[in-house]
Formats: structure tokens, C-alpha cells, sequence
């Protein structure tokens, strides 16, 4: 299966990044949705947000999502990384001497350093917060999770953000991080499935960099919230 | 005007290549930059030394056959022009040039700056053209084309296969390039007949050839010199979609 995914052409491989990039796009949104019930938006937002991570850990439909999310998550990475091995070698042995001054976004420039940074925060959320919900790791002592903690996240993250300032620091690099990769992706993206048009792409574009800015400072005003009030 | 040149001087595809300085002391502002590089092999003959090699030969922006990595910038700084339309006034007088070949694995380096470019013939080869015979010239009205298709073909056509944005692209991609000449076909009534063929066969040995993958950072665009616009990349993908999903006559 490796040989088969490596052998198809490049812009299929393109293509296929691009697919699950949007499909990511999309479930950030929703986790964003849930997340947001952590801010006191309304009077019993700690039982919704409860509910909703009860929901996401044991509806039935959510779980073959999961799975097709890790995959998504997984297949994305795959050829991001196979990709880049291409290109270092496409580029051949000798560089060039004098650094490389046309213009282009450092944004588009640097994807797959920022992709790997997000890949890192990814291993680090699932430490935090997947492998509770699947047993494989406990939360930390100090925080005092009762049982089962699963159930019980809500207390989890606020006791991160209010305890664990290192936690937050890196939760909102990520996320600048995460705001970079997406604004240069979302267009790029579009480019790729060939949905280039006078008129729309523009509009694409706009909301592109309108979701890179919103959707990761949405996550961010959770901690900042935690650090400047609580 | 003085300038001083660093150079990427290699004998062959097989030696290994290092740069060797120079300096000219005597260059006019009005000189294009090839002939800077002729005045400066004039002199390497008359003092028994080896000439730097180059490719070129309208020196007119037409052929494609110029190419140079000039400090940072293939066919040096300036929009939209080729090497051969490069002018010595566009630098300081005492700077440094410095001059390297494309590079990239699928263009070898022959000699001096001289790349190997076939690969972008092997490119059109495997499905860059109309495989009917044209006989003589038709009446024109017959075949109908839209007058803004046509104005679109023309533009993809005036790539000159120079490989700049080979040589631009972080990823050695040649997308451009091969979008382009997929495109000039695509939009016009003769070349659409092909097209899913042709896309699918393009792009396999543009593959096999071992050019990257464009990441979409568009450097390609940025540094091309006739202008060619990445909206071609995005048709050929289209059309790549179109190829694989779409129904085709079975051989
Ligand atoms: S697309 Fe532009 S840079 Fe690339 S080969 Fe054609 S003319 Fe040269
Ligand atoms: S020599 Fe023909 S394009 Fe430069």
C-alpha cells in the first residue's frame, strides 16, 4: 500500500492533501464550537461543554468519524512529508550560492516546517487530552482529576491554563503557528483542485484569511482568558 | 563601469564544478549582459584561457535558450525580461555578479552554465501536440474559436521553455512550464480533442523525469519571463481531475 501511495502522481498526491486539508479545515471548526464552551459564554456552558465531550466520546457516529479523522490526519502528514523528500531531491546535490530573492510568502515558503510544528503540538494535545479518553494515559496528579477523567475535562483544561503556564504559552504558539499554515493552505488548497476562477478566487482568498485569523484566535482568547481573569 | 564576477565554471557533466572570480573594468552601462559575457570570453581567449559556456542565441527574448541563475534571480533581476535582455546598467558599478546554472536534478549541468534542458523536449513529447495531420492550411472560419480562449492560448504559448521556473522554484517543479504548454493546446477547439490524454501523459513523465511537486509558492510566477500566470497550474489540475474521473474510451 506504502508502494502504491508513493507511486501515483504528483498531483494526485496534491490533490489528496488538499481534499483532507479542507476536511480539516471543517472539523477545526467544530472543535472550536465545543471549545468555546469553556468561556463563560452562558450560565451552564461547563455542563454543555461536559456534554459535548460526553457525546464525542461515546456516540457511535462520532467514533467512525474519529477514525477517519486520525486517518485524514495521518494521510495529510504522509504526503506532506513524502512531497518535501521529492522536492529536496528534485532541487539536486548542489544548491545554489546566492540565497534565493524572489519574492514569495514565507508563508507558502515555510508550510512544512509550520505543518511539523502543528504535528508536534498534535502529539502533545493527544498526550493531554486523546490518550486520557482512550485509558492509555492518566492526567496529571497534581491536577486531581476524579474518575473517570474522561468525564471530567472541563476541570482538566482549566486547571492547564490556570497551573501550567508553559502549557498555555505553547497552546497559543501553536495556534499563531496553526494561523500561518492555514492562511498559505486555504487558498493553496483551492489551487490545487484547479477551483481557480476571476471572480471567486478573490472571495476564496478573503475568506481564507478571514478563517486563519478568527478560527485560530478563537482558540487562543480560551487561555488568555484563563491567564488574565482566573 | 567596473563590476566584478564570481562564475560557476565546471567542465563537464561528470568533474565537479567550482566558482572562479573575474573582473572587467571596462563595461558600458548600454552593453547587455550576454554581451558583458562575450567581452569577458574575448578576453579569456586573447590571455589562452578557457571561455565560459553559455546558452543563447536570438538574444532577442524569443528563443528561450538563455538562461542564468544572476545573483539570486534567474535571468537576473527584472521583471519580465531574459538574460539576453538583461542590461549591465541594471547593477552598481563594482558589484559583484555572481552567475550559476539552473539547478536542478532533472537539468544536469553540461558545461559552465549550460544545462541540459531536454528533459522539457521529453516533456512534450510524451503529449505536447496534435497527433493529426494538417495538410493544407483550412478556411479559417471553420473551426470557430472564442475570441478570449484564443487571446488565453496565446498567452500560455508565448512560454519560451527556458526553464526559469525550474530553476525559481524551491521544489525544482516544472508545472509551470508543462500547465503552460498543456493550456495553449487545451483552449482551442483543435487541441481540446486530446486534452485529457494529453494532461495525463504530460504530467506522468514530468513525474518520471523527476521534477518536484509545486507547493504553490508561486516563485515560478514571480520570475518568469514572459509572464506566464499560475491560473495555467490551476487548469491543469482541473483538467488532471477531468482525466482521471471522467469516462474514457477504452483501447
Ligand atoms: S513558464 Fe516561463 S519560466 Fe517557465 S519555461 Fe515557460 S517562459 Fe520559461
Ligand atoms: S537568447 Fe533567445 S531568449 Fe535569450
Amino acid at each position: 500500500m506504502i508502494k502504491s501511495g508513493l507511486s501515483i502522481s504528483s498531483i494526485t498526491k496534491k490533490i489528496i492533501m488538499a481534499l483532507l486539508g479542507l476536511f480539516l479545515i471543517v472539523f477545526l471548526l467544530v472543535h472550536l464550537g465545543i471549545n468555546l464552551f469553556i468561556l463563560p459564554i452562558c450560565e451552564d456552558h461547563a455542563e454543555m461543554y461536559t456534554a459535548a465531550a460526553h457525546f464525542m466520546s461515546t456516540n457511535w457516529i462520532v467514533k467512525v468519524f474519529e477514525v477517519i479523522l486520525m486517518a485524514a490526519f495521518l494521510i495529510h502528514i504522509y504526503y506532506g512529508i513524502v512531497l518535501q523528500i521529492q522536492n529536496w531531491i528534485a532541487r539536486g546535490s548542489i544548491r545554489y550560492k546566492s540565497r534565493n530573492k524572489t519574492t514569495t510568502s514565507f508563508m507558502s515558503k515555510y508550510v512544512i516546517y509550520t505543518g511539523l510544528l502543528i504535528f508536534m503540538f498534535l502529539l502533545l494535545h493527544f498526550y493531554n487530552f486523546y490518550f486520557i479518553k482512550l485509558g492509555l494515559v492518566s492526567a496529571p496528579k497534581a491536577a486531581k482529576i476524579p474518575l473517570p477523567q474522561e468525564e471530567h475535562f472541563y476541570e482538566l483544561i482549566v486547571w492547564l491554563f490556570t497551573n501550567d503556564m508553559i502549557f498555555s504559552i505553547i497552546y497559543i504558539i501553536a495556534f499563531i503557528v496553526l494561523g500561518i499554515h492555514l492562511k498559505h493552505a486555504f487558498e493553496a488548497a483551492f489551487q490545487t483542485l484547479g477551483l481557480n476562477h476571476s471572480k471567486y478566487t478573490p472571495v476564496i482568498n478573503a475568506i481564507g484569511t478571514i478563517y486563519s485569523i478568527i478560527v485560530p484566535l478563537g482558540f487562543i482568547i480560551i487561555p488568555v482568558y484563563f491567564i488574565l481573569f482566573v | 563601469m567596473k563590476i566584478k564576477l564570481k562564475i560557476w565554471r565546471q567542465k563537464n557533466a561528470k568533474t565537479k564544478g567550482i566558482f572562479v572570480n573575474y573582473s572587467l573594468d571596462d563595461v558600458s552601462p548600454e552593453m547587455s549582459f550576454l554581451e558583458m559575457l562575450d567581452a569577458l570570453n574575448t578576453k579569456l581567449i586573447e590571455e589562452g584561457g578557457d571561455p565560459v559556456a553559455f546558452d543563447h542565441d536570438c538574444r532577442e527574448g524569443i528563443c528561450g535558450c538563455c538562461s542564468l541563475y544572476i545573483n539570486g534571480h534567474p535571468h537576473g533581476p527584472g521583471e519580465k525580461t531574459t538574460t539576453c535582455e538583461l542590461h549591465i546598467r541594471s547593477f552598481k558599478d563594482g558589484e559583484t555578479i555572481v552567475i550559476e546554472p539552473w539547478r536542478a536534478k532533472s537539468f544536469p549541468v553540461i558545461k559552465d552554465l549550460i544545462v541540459d534542458r531536454n528533459a522539457f523536449d521529453k516533456i512534450i513529447a510524451a503529449g505536447g501536440f496534435i497527433s493529426v495531420g494538417t495538410g493544407s492550411a483550412s478556411e479559417a472560419n471553420s473551426i470557430l474559436a472564442k475570441k478570449e480562449h484564443a487571446d488565453e492560448a496565446f498567452d500560455s504559448a508565448s512560454c519560451i521553455g527556458c526553464g526559469a521556473c525550474v530553476a525559481a522554484c524551491k521544489n525544482a517543479s516544472a508545472m509551470l512550464f508543462v500547465s503552460a504548454k498543456i493550456s495553449q493546446l487545451a483552449l482551442l477547439p483543435q487541441g481540446k480533442v486530446e486534452a485529457m490524454e494529453r494532461v495525463e501523459a504530460m504530467v506522468a513523465k514530468m513525474d518520471e523525469l523527476g521534477f518536484g511537486n509545486c507547493t504553490n509558492t508561486y516563485a515560478c510566477e514571480a520570475e518568469c519571463p514572459k509572464g506566464i500566470k499560475i491560473t495555467n497550474i490551476a487548469r491543469m489540475n482541473r483538467h488532471f481531475i477531468g482525466a482521471k474521473i471522467g469516462s474514457q474510451i477504452k483501447q
